[in-house]
């Protein structure tokens, strides 16, 4: 290895061309039935909808949750949604690692001449889970249509980042989780608590929850960061926690430190494995 | 048998410790987040619903002990039952000298039993440790009597779930794919079940459309009978209304397989 900064970037591009290749397998495949492809897509729209009527029942009875107004929570509603439908979207797959792990179809992968992260996160890409990101898009789309914000070059490059720096963030989420399953085969659920739970606690205000489990996703696992904190900036609003103010706008910082963590589980996931050789 | 089926099925599902400890995290994980936004909820509206802040938490605890025991997330054990359908393996059962849906009754009763024990305590525990839940008040007698109204409630509600979850594995017969059928039939559940929010809470014409359908006998009348929503008369009339949806719905499933295993040897012939 005479120039390793060369062959991570060689490294780095074929598992890209991999994965696009992959993904245009399996688009083909959803597309070779339509009206399979369509009714999926729909009901995956219909499945998140479904948050948001509990959240507008919620607003039958109250004007206010937390402090926070009806197109307030719609914004955190639909930040969370596009976010994770599109990490979901993108390496979402690869939750299935503990099934392959069990019957033993993760030793086909391993020796494919194809970086294998790039394999599983391609694996039975499904574009019907653009569902949940078209149906989020549309309650943001009415969330700031009724907000009434000042926007500025500041603001709308905040939401730019919002929206690249969340999905990076749950994705490495997914990752992460995926690792954890060479260890504990059986344990895709937890996964689900961080993936799906995470993103139905980021539907609510932070001041809904309490101080230590906001901490927690600030320090901890931080999807504080995907669209709690930018939002205080975007919306105008006082911290909760009277954190420094420059993490309104650490969501990058936050991002790459998750990209790393997931990084170095994943490394350690893979070394760890050990085929059952049957 | 159908006593020994239902303790293998209990067995079967007792070997996967590594998922059960990961659903409970889950159950309970969400749990809090659910608890949380009633609270905020429950701090600007006291009494909503005619549930006090309490009854409301005692409420979602209820629901993420009953999530897995009911299996509305998913099909239970009627998993295998839909795969047998779709390859073709459920000709070679219907020459079994066994009622198919007693069998599969029995198996879903045993991982349903299994899964009230193993994801039920953790998080109502956990619940009970977190916040200010209600148990049932009123003297020894009284709460006694909530006690066995709440446990044969229970069981009632383990077998309407099945029942209609029986009738979306049969889907299979003519769709082959079910997914559709039990994303909406997740979606209906969970939502006129109470399971999201108390029905209480929703719009009327929605509310009384929840009362009438077969999904609060799941979720929402074991979850009221608890919290002591009924009266002594109401609580057998509640009772009364998920017995007869059991046998409602275990008949419907009934006709339907007729029809399904006719379609059967059609297809075999």
């Amino acid at each position: 290895m005479a120039d390793p900064a060369g062959s991570a970037t060689v490294t780095v591009l074929r598992s890209l061309r991999a994965y696009g290749l992959i993904v245009r397998m399996w688009t083909r495949a959803a597309l070779a039935y339509p009206a399979s492809f369509w009714m999926t897509t729909f009901g995956n729209m219909a499945a998140s909808v479904m948050d948001f009527v509990v959240i507008a029942v919620i607003f039958l009875h109250t004007g206010a949750l937390g402090g926070w107004t009806l197109p307030q929570v719609a914004f955190l509603y639909g930040t969370s949604g596009i976010t994770l439908g599109l990490a979901d979207l993108l390496v979402g797959s690869m939750d299935q690692l503990g099934v392959r792990v069990r019957d033993g179809s993760i030793d086909t992968v391993l020796v494919r001449p194809v970086p294998a992260l790039a394999q599983l996160a391609a694996d039975r890409f499904a574009l019907r889970r653009l569902g949940r990101v078209v149906q989020s898009g549309a309650v943001l789309g009415w969330s700031l249509a009724h907000l009434g914000l000042a926007w500025t070059p500041e603001k709308l490059l905040v939401m730019v980042s919002l929206v690249l720096c969340g999905t990076v963030i749950f994705g490495a989420v997914f990752v992460g989780g995926s690792a954890f399953q060479f260890f504990v085969a059986d344990a895709a659920e937890v996964q689900n608590s961080f993936t799906y739970g995470g993103a139905t606690m980021l539907q609510y205000p932070p001041t809904v929850f309490a101080k230590d489990i906001v901490r927690g996703t600030v320090y901890g696992v931080p999807l504080a960061f995907v669209n709690w904190l930018p939002a205080l900036y975007v919306l105008g609003r006082s911290d909760p926690l009277g954190l420094p103010g420059w993490f309104r706008f650490a969501a990058p910082l936050a991002a790459l430190a998750c990209v790393a963590a997931a990084g170095l589980l994943w490394r350690a996931g893979i070394r760890s494995y050990r085929s059952t050789g049957s | 048998m159908y006593a020994a089926v239902c303790a293998r099925s209990f067995r079967r599902y007792a070997t996967y410790r590594a998922a059960t400890w990961a659903r409970v995290v889950t159950n309970t994980a969400f749990g809090f987040i659910i608890a949380y936004t009633y609270q905020a909820l429950w701090q600007v509206r006291p009494h909503l619903g005619g549930y006090d802040l309490s009854a409301a938490l005692t409420y979602v605890w209820i629901g993420q002990a009953m999530f897995a025991f009911i299996a509305v997330g998913g099909q239970g054990a009627l998993d295998d039952l839909q795969n047998r359908i779709t390859n073709g393996d459920v000709a070679v059962d219907l020459f079994r000298p066994v009622d198919l849906q007693g069998w599969w009754l029995s198996v879903d009763l045993g991982r349903a039993g299994y899964q009230l024990f193993a994801n039920g305590l953790v998080p109502m525990l956990t619940g009970a440790l977190c916040f200010h839940l209600r148990l049932p008040q009123g003297g020894a007698v009284q709460e006694a009597g909530v006690w066995a109204a709440f446990a044969l409630s229970l069981a009632l509600a383990a077998v309407v779930s099945f029942a209609l979850r029986y009738l979306v594995a049969l889907t299979a017969f003519w769709l082959l794919d079910v997914r559709g059928v039990q994303l909406v039939y997740y979606l209906f559940c969970s939502f006129f079940g109470g399971f999201f929010l108390p029905i209480t809470l929703f719009p009327p014409l929605l509310e009384g459309l929840a009362g009438v359908l077969p999904f609060v006998a799941v979720f929402q009348v074991p979850a009221d009978l608890f919290l002591q929503r009924y009266d002594a008369p109401g609580a057998l009339a509640a009772l009364g209304v998920q017995l007869a949806w059991a046998v409602v719905l275990l008949g419907a499933g009934r006709l339907v397989q007729g029809r399904a295993v006719l379609k059967v040897v059609v297809q075999g012939g």
